[in-house]
């Protein structure tokens, strides 16, 4: 089975994020990029299916030079190859313009799974499976916290408010992962060494045959107008307890409503 | 953590960042509550195996990582400053190994040591026994020949994973011969007749099992032998030179965590209207600590890289383990005193580093051992 598994470089979160006054788009200097957390359940799974179903893992991913770092924790992990999308172009791109990219890649690279985590912690749009499905033409399997392959027949259970649907689909397929779904590994210091020998292919729009004019922040179909920083944070609320502490909690948690 | 480390390679900083990453989300976070239940944590074992850090400084044709002594022992001062019971149970599995990789035929190391290096097993070290500690040629443990085989009777004490261990390597008499009659023997935790008592009562390392290990009529083939006949006090000496520079590791990392708590503290606290980092009588503390930490790191990474040049290292060895470990139990209990009467209390971490640091000054020769093996290495023989 040819498993491709999207990661993305995303901004550390326990690091203070920015977007450029410039062009709006994010700071990627003055942050530390990491892997994605949830995509780190991605490759997990990609691998576990890998170990049980034979084939081959491959890790795509688009963003700039330095996103090779997390090409390299998804290699050292188990992947075996590596694509990584990068241009200049493709700089600003929105949800919509960043699935198209990926969408061509994913056609030109070929594929019978794609597996990917369900959002970033940076944008949080949770949007791209989805986009992705719809471009390639094959089912979407969102939310999926158990995945079982038999042949071309795939099945997940995806999370619901009320607990989980079962959804089928015959292979090839989209499918975006949630954090329950399993334990990522640690890459092993042999994982590490091996994962500098891989393949990393670099591929620019041309290469993967994306118009210049769909991606970038010229081709991007939502803008962001303004923003501001986060507001700092307001000074807590003491409740005194004159026998009626648990009442004023209760009544605060409810105001809240946390309950 | 943050220590700025002069590392020889990308490949040792990689190592080092794995490292951060393990410590940071799997040992430091369990350590104070299994330290105070008691519980060894043979999991985070497995973790640190499968991420390759049980047999790093082994050749990789036998699945070890070839890393320099260097670059192991920093990884075993990071291991330590999270969790002693860690950093020290990865010194002596370490040390466990030893032997076989550099004692062992060819035929022994690739039957016995992918399994030993490859993360999945845990060994342990049988050399002290209840009468025999510092003076260890006095050792009384005997494998007798048995047809070809060896027979063992004896009991082994202080035994770091004493009754968890995978493999034991142990040290018996072959021979009524002193140190001579000392031979290296490989047993593996299943033999019939070898046992493990009820684990000691300790100070601190609560989590690291330490028992007496009782070898009681166990049958063992010839291939268990390891190196010559009567080489096994030499082996037993050879390997505890490497094993001073892991708990001289230890100590820096214990030391370190203890100081980096004293001095966030010390940092934050405040009396008489300010930090009390900016009292001087405080900062002059933290930089006695910082210096003395700096220093001992300085020794055992000087050892270290002259046995990594195949220099003789002993002596520095003795040296590093002496001073790291007095240097250690000065600086945690210095934190202690830092905390004042929250050092104290088993809310912060300072009062379990400096009940730690005081088993470190006992093990793997005590101090005065190693004042022993100095003293004899620097003043002539009495020509009289």
């Amino acid at each position: 089975m040819n498993i491709v598994v999207c990661v993305k470089q995303v901004p550390d979160t326990a690091t203070e994020r920015k977007l450029r006054s410039d062009d709006k788009t994010l700071d990627r200097d003055a942050a530390d990029g990491v892997v994605n957390e949830l995509d780190e359940y991605a490759v997990e799974e990609a691998l576990r299916l890998k170990e049980a179903h034979g084939g081959e893992v491959t890790v795509l991913t688009m963003g700039p030079g330095r996103a090779t770092e997390t090409i390299r924790k998804a290699l050292a992990m188990g992947a075996d190859k590596a694509v990584h999308l990068s241009d200049d172009a493709l700089h600003g791109s929105d949800a919509l313009a960043t699935s198209y990219a990926m969408a061509q890649t994913l056609k030109k690279i070929g594929f019978d799974l794609v597996i990917l985590g369900s959002e970033s912690t940076d944008a949080r749009t949770g949007v791209l499976a989805a986009m992705l499905a719809e471009r390639l033409g094959t089912p979407q399997l969102t939310l999926a916290n158990k995945v079982d392959v038999d042949g071309t027949a795939i099945a997940i259970q995806r999370v619901t408010d009320y607990g989980f649907d079962k959804v089928e689909a015959t292979l090839p397929a989209v499918v975006s992962v949630v954090e329950k779904i399993n334990d990522p590994r640690y890459p092993s210091f042999k994982g590490i060494m091996a994962a500098k020998k891989k393949k990393v292919e670099t591929l620019g729009i041309a290469d993967a045959e994306i118009a210049a004019e769909l991606v970038g922040l010229a081709g991007a179909w939502s803008e962001v107008a303004e923003f501001a920083a986060a507001p700092p944070r307001a000074a807590g609320t003491i409740v005194k307890d004159e026998g009626d502490g648990g009442t004023k909690t209760a009544d605060f948690l409810a105001s809240k409503k946390f309950i | 953590m943050t220590v700025d480390r002069m590392l020889p390679s990308d490949e040792a900083r990689e190592l080092m960042g794995l490292v951060g990453e393990l410590t940071a989300k799997e040992v430091a976070p369990r350590a104070a509550g299994e330290e105070s239940a008691g519980r060894f944590p043979r999991e985070v074992f497995r973790t640190l195996g499968a991420a390759g850090l049980l047999g790093l400084p082994y050749p990789q044709e036998y699945g070890g990582a070839a890393q320099p002594q260097e670059v192991y022992l920093q990884v075993v001062e990071e291991l330590a400053g999270a969790w002693l019971a860690v950093g020290l149970g990865v010194s002596v599995h370490t040390l466990s190994c030893f032997p076989v990789a550099a004692y062992g035929t060819p035929e022994q190391r690739e039957e016995l040591l992918p399994g030993m290096l490859g993360g999945d097993l845990l060994g342990a070290y049988c050399l002290s026994e209840p009468q025999s500690g510092s003076d260890a040629a006095a050792l009384s443990t005997r494998a007798a020949e048995d047809s070809g085989g060896f027979l063992v009777d004896g009991v082994k004490a202080w035994i770091t994973h004493g009754g968890v261990a995978d493999f034991y390597t142990l040290m018996a008499r072959t021979a009524d011969d002193g140190a001579r009659g000392v031979s290296c023997l490989h047993v593996p935790a299943g033999a019939a007749g070898l046992s493990a008592g009820v684990p000691e009562r300790k100070m601190g390392m609560r989590s690291s099992p330490t028992a007496q290990v009782r070898f009681d009529g166990v049958r063992l083939p010839p291939e268990a032998l390891v190196g010559e006949r009567g080489e096994g006090f030499r082996i037993a000496m050879a390997a505890l030179d490497g094993g001073r520079l892991g708990i001289a590791a230890c100590a820096v990392g214990v030391a370190q965590a203890a100081f980096d708590v004293a001095v966030g503290y010390a940092g934050e606290r405040r009396q008489f209207g300010s930090r009390i980092a900016d009292f001087q009588g405080m900062s002059f503390m933290l930089a006695d600590m910082a210096t003395q930490i700096a220093a001992a790191r300085a020794l055992y990474l000087d050892a270290a890289r002259m046995r990594d040049a195949g220099l003789p290292y002993g002596t520095k060895a003795a040296m590093a383990k002496l001073f790291a470990t007095d240097m250690c139990m000065r600086v945690t209990t210095d934190a202690v005193q830092v905390l004042g009467g929250y050092g104290y209390v088993e809310d912060f971490p300072v009062e379990r580093y400096m009940r730690e640091a005081k088993v470190l000054q006992i093990v793997e020769g005590t101090n005065q051992i190693q004042r022993l093996v100095i003293g004899r290495a620097v003043t002539k023989p009495d020509p009289a």
